[in-house]
């Protein structure tokens, strides 16, 4: 397959970029910041992003989807890193979507269903410490008459405190440290014993930390083989790195565009600050940066749907976008100089939601180690 | 089966009939690889019998037309032809600037009698071409160029001095960037002419380098002579062609960056426990650098996509060239650090005669030649991001 985007996606792009332009500018993350929205996010943009079949992009157009892959995701979080638009696009449509598609029965289809028609918000609470380790998860799922009893702490939910279903890992048997012995389970919003806390973070996003205390559910709740959810779940997730990978792209790229910007009109010293050659080859140095890391992520998405081995590439496109988005941000403060540090300009948003997903499902220096090891050394 | 799928069948046949069992082992060092050219004399008889075959196919050139010496190949036959040769591990059977550099540029710019009689010696070996771009004044601000070719009628006599001109004392013919107009603007006064090394007004220095090796000259000329039948382009038009024949350059040495798996070199040498490299510092770096390498070659890919997709390349092969380059210095700097104080042997059977470090040092030209880094990123920073003055 050509590393370019063909004319179907091209028209994706220019459509995305356009509606998250129009309907989802920077402003409106600060006016929910400032207002301390319940929901954090506007629930009318998310009605029309169901409507432009966003919501729907990795379901095949019979589960009701617009069949555009993981190719097509990425556009649209590229689009959306642009301009920070807050939605649960991120946890439901990509990362809940993607783990609910990698298992059979009728559970997972028909929720799989409403996810992608954007009627129902999921989310996948995975993490238990501050380091993503999902091996180490340490929560348990105990055999009972009717079904399983779940007992633990799960923290870093993208959009936990508004999902209506959650996914969760636990372990059924073996240790903690062991990939074998997790369970999946899908869980529902206000089931008894089940406690959500908003979690307020850095980026004004909306995280939650979950706590299962005594959580009853059926068997019927399990998703795909007791003791082998993480086998499956792992596929979903690196697929699910890719477009993340794809968000921290868009927002490195945004960064980039707004300080060469900057660099062309800010006058010191009587002259643009863009003709000083120590900013010039700082600038040309990032501009490269970027575009390599365009490729590590175009190549990624397109190997997550041609359905092959994608753990590699996954890794080899978090850990390079990862990198990437910090030396964007980073240098888009520096090059701003003062103005850079005030909360009234945006540049400050973008280095803040970079440094999130950078962490999430695993930073540059999970992902490099990961990338040696599955390279064998 | 289909066309392309009968065409690999023959390839592989034709390969497996043609190439010689020792031109199918990897190349050790710079005696094993075929140049080409007048004076260039064959290290054995199977290296001069794979290129003369490989030559008679065309296929040293495979998708240069067969008038000019060429195979006529599509770009997907050629794939094939690569690939087939890739998994008998063949040899290249020739390494040569006329192929990789005049010969583009010839196919563009050059007239049908221009081509008939420059291209098929390139793609027999038979004539070995150097560039003669850089002077002692004229380097990463090439237009300063002041080697002055006075019109004479039929031909041009050439006078001045070229520097860091790849093999000139063993080439036989040079594609030389002379000033014709003095009185024109920096960059209207080059034209682009071809003439003969074996001529009394040219004589070349080769210059020792860092690394013990001389690959460079000094260039001089005295009253050479030129046909004017060799002027490629217009008189004053030399500059085009000159940056046309820079982008192949620099698509070519970015070509560098592509990852060589250091990580097996380093399990060769390092120790690995439980599956890691027992060194968890250089187990880091490696892992770091490893991951710019896939992503940049993945960079070369798209590049060439969306080349094939009608985009032109113009100033990204800039940012190719810088990248690459730089990516493999720090590669070489990682293949001193596997070694250790193996990697400084000068001499000696084991590191046949210190091959580790003549590499590494090697590479540090990389950022200068073909433009400088810093060159690179002032191409990237005016004409891609738009950057003033």
């Amino acid at each position: 397959m050509a590393l370019v985007l063909n004319e179907e996606q091209q028209l994706l792009k220019e459509s995305a970029e356009g509606f998250f332009a129009e309907k989802a500018p920077v402003s409106q993350l600060r006016q929910l910041r400032d207002d301390k929205s319940e929901q954090g996010f506007a629930p009318e943009l998310w009605q029309e992003m169901a409507e432009m079949g966003f919501t729907g992009l990795l379901a095949d157009e019979d589960m009701g989807g617009t069949g555009f892959g993981y190719v097509g995701a990425g556009i649209v979080a590229e689009a959306m890193g642009t301009t920070l638009a807050a939605s649960p696009f991120l946890s439901s449509s990509v990362i809940a979507l993607s783990a609910l598609s990698g298992f059979e029965g009728d559970a997972a289809e028909t929720l799989a269903a409403s996810v992608a028609a954007g009627e129902t918000v999921a989310t996948l609470a995975l993490d238990e410490t501050s380091k993503h380790a999902p091996e180490k998860t340490a929560m348990k799922a105990v055999k009972s008459d009717s079904g399983y009893v779940l007992n633990g702490m799960k923290t870093f939910v993208p959009d936990g405190h508004v999902a209506d279903k959650i996914i969760v890992l636990a372990r059924t048997s073996e240790e903690a440290g062991n990939p074998m012995g997790l369970s999946v389970f899908v869980v529902d919003r206000g089931t008894s014993g089940l406690i959500v806390d908003r979690t307020s973070m850095a980026d004004s996003r909306n995280w939650a930390k979950i706590t299962f205390e005594n959580v009853s559910v059926s068997a019927d709740n399990l998703l795909g083989t007791e003791g082998e959810g993480w086998k499956t779940l792992e596929l979903a997730i690196d697929k699910a790195r890719l477009v993340i990978a794809a968000e921290l792209l868009g927002i490195s790229q945004e960064a980039y565009r707004t300080t060469m910007e900057y660099l062309k009109e800010r006058k010191q010293f009587d002259t643009i600050i863009g003709s000083f050659q120590a900013l010039q080859h700082r600038a040309a140095h990032l501009y490269s940066e970027i575009e390599v890391t365009r490729s590590a992520v175009l190549k990624g998405l397109q190997v997550a749907d041609e359905g092959q081995n994608v753990a590699w590439f996954a890794s080899l496109a978090k850990a390079k976008a990862s990198k990437t988005a910090e030396l964007a941000t980073n240098e888009a403060i520096q090059m701003h100089g003062g103005i850079g540090m005030t909360d009234e300009y945006d540049i400050g948003l973008y280095i803040k939601r970079a440094r999130v997903l950078q962490h999430l499902y695993g930073d540059f220096n999970f992902h490099s180690d990961r990338f040696a090891s599955l390279s064998g050394y | 089966m289909s066309e392309l799928e009968t065409f690999r069948l023959e390839v592989r046949e034709w390969l497996e009939a043609n190439c010689p069992e020792t031109m199918r082992t990897p190349v050790k060092g710079e005696k094993d690889i075929c140049w080409g050219g007048r004076k260039f004399v064959f290290e054995s008889d199977d290296q001069r019998i794979w290129l003369e075959r490989m030559a008679e196919k065309g296929w040293t050139v495979p998708t240069w037309p067969k008038e000019y010496g060429g195979g006529g190949l599509s770009k997907a036959e050629a794939k094939v032809l690569a690939s087939e040769m890739r998994r008998i591990k063949a040899r290249s059977p020739l390494n040569s600037f006329g192929i990789w550099m005049l010969g583009p540029a010839l196919l563009e710019f050059g007239t049908h009698e221009q081509k008939l009689e420059h291209l098929p010696p390139i793609a027999r070996g038979e004539i070995r071409w150097c560039q003669g771009y850089s002077e002692p004044n004229a380097g990463s601000d090439l237009a300063s160029l002041a080697t002055k070719a006075e019109d004479k009628g039929d031909h041009y006599v050439i006078n001045g001095q070229k520097v860091w001109t790849s093999y000139a004392d063993k080439s036989d013919w040079i594609f030389c960037l002379v000033r014709t107009d003095f009185d024109a603007k920096k960059h209207e006064g080059i034209s682009f002419v071809l003439f003969d090394m074996d001529q009394a007004g040219v004589t070349t220095k080769p210059i020792l380098l860092i690394s013990g090796n001389s690959p460079f000259c000094e260039t001089f000329f005295d009253d050479a002579v030129a046909d004017k039948k060799n002027l490629i382009g217009e008189a004053g038009k030399g500059w085009t062609i000159a940056k046309y024949l820079l982008t192949h350059e620099r698509t070519m040495i970015g070509d560098m960056g592509l990852p060589v798996p250091l990580s097996s070199l380093a399990r060769d040498k390092l120790e690995v426990v439980d599956g890691k490299l027992d060194d968890a510092m250089l187990r880091s770096d490696i892992a770091s650098h490893e991951v710019d390498a896939a992503a940049f070659m993945f960079t070369m890919e798209r590049a060439k996509d969306e080349a094939k997709a009608g985009a032109s390349l113009g100033a990204f092969s800039s940012m190719l060239k810088y990248y690459g380059t730089e990516l493999n210095k720090d590669r070489h700097e990682l293949i001193l650090k596997v070694n250790g104080s193996d990697a400084f042997e000068w001499e000696g059977q084991f590191s046949n005669d210190g091959e580790i470090a003549r590499n590494w040092l090697r590479t540090k030209a990389n950022s200068i030649e073909g433009g400088t880094s810093e060159v690179q990123l002032n191409i990237i920073s005016k004409r891609i991001i738009g950057l003033p003055g």
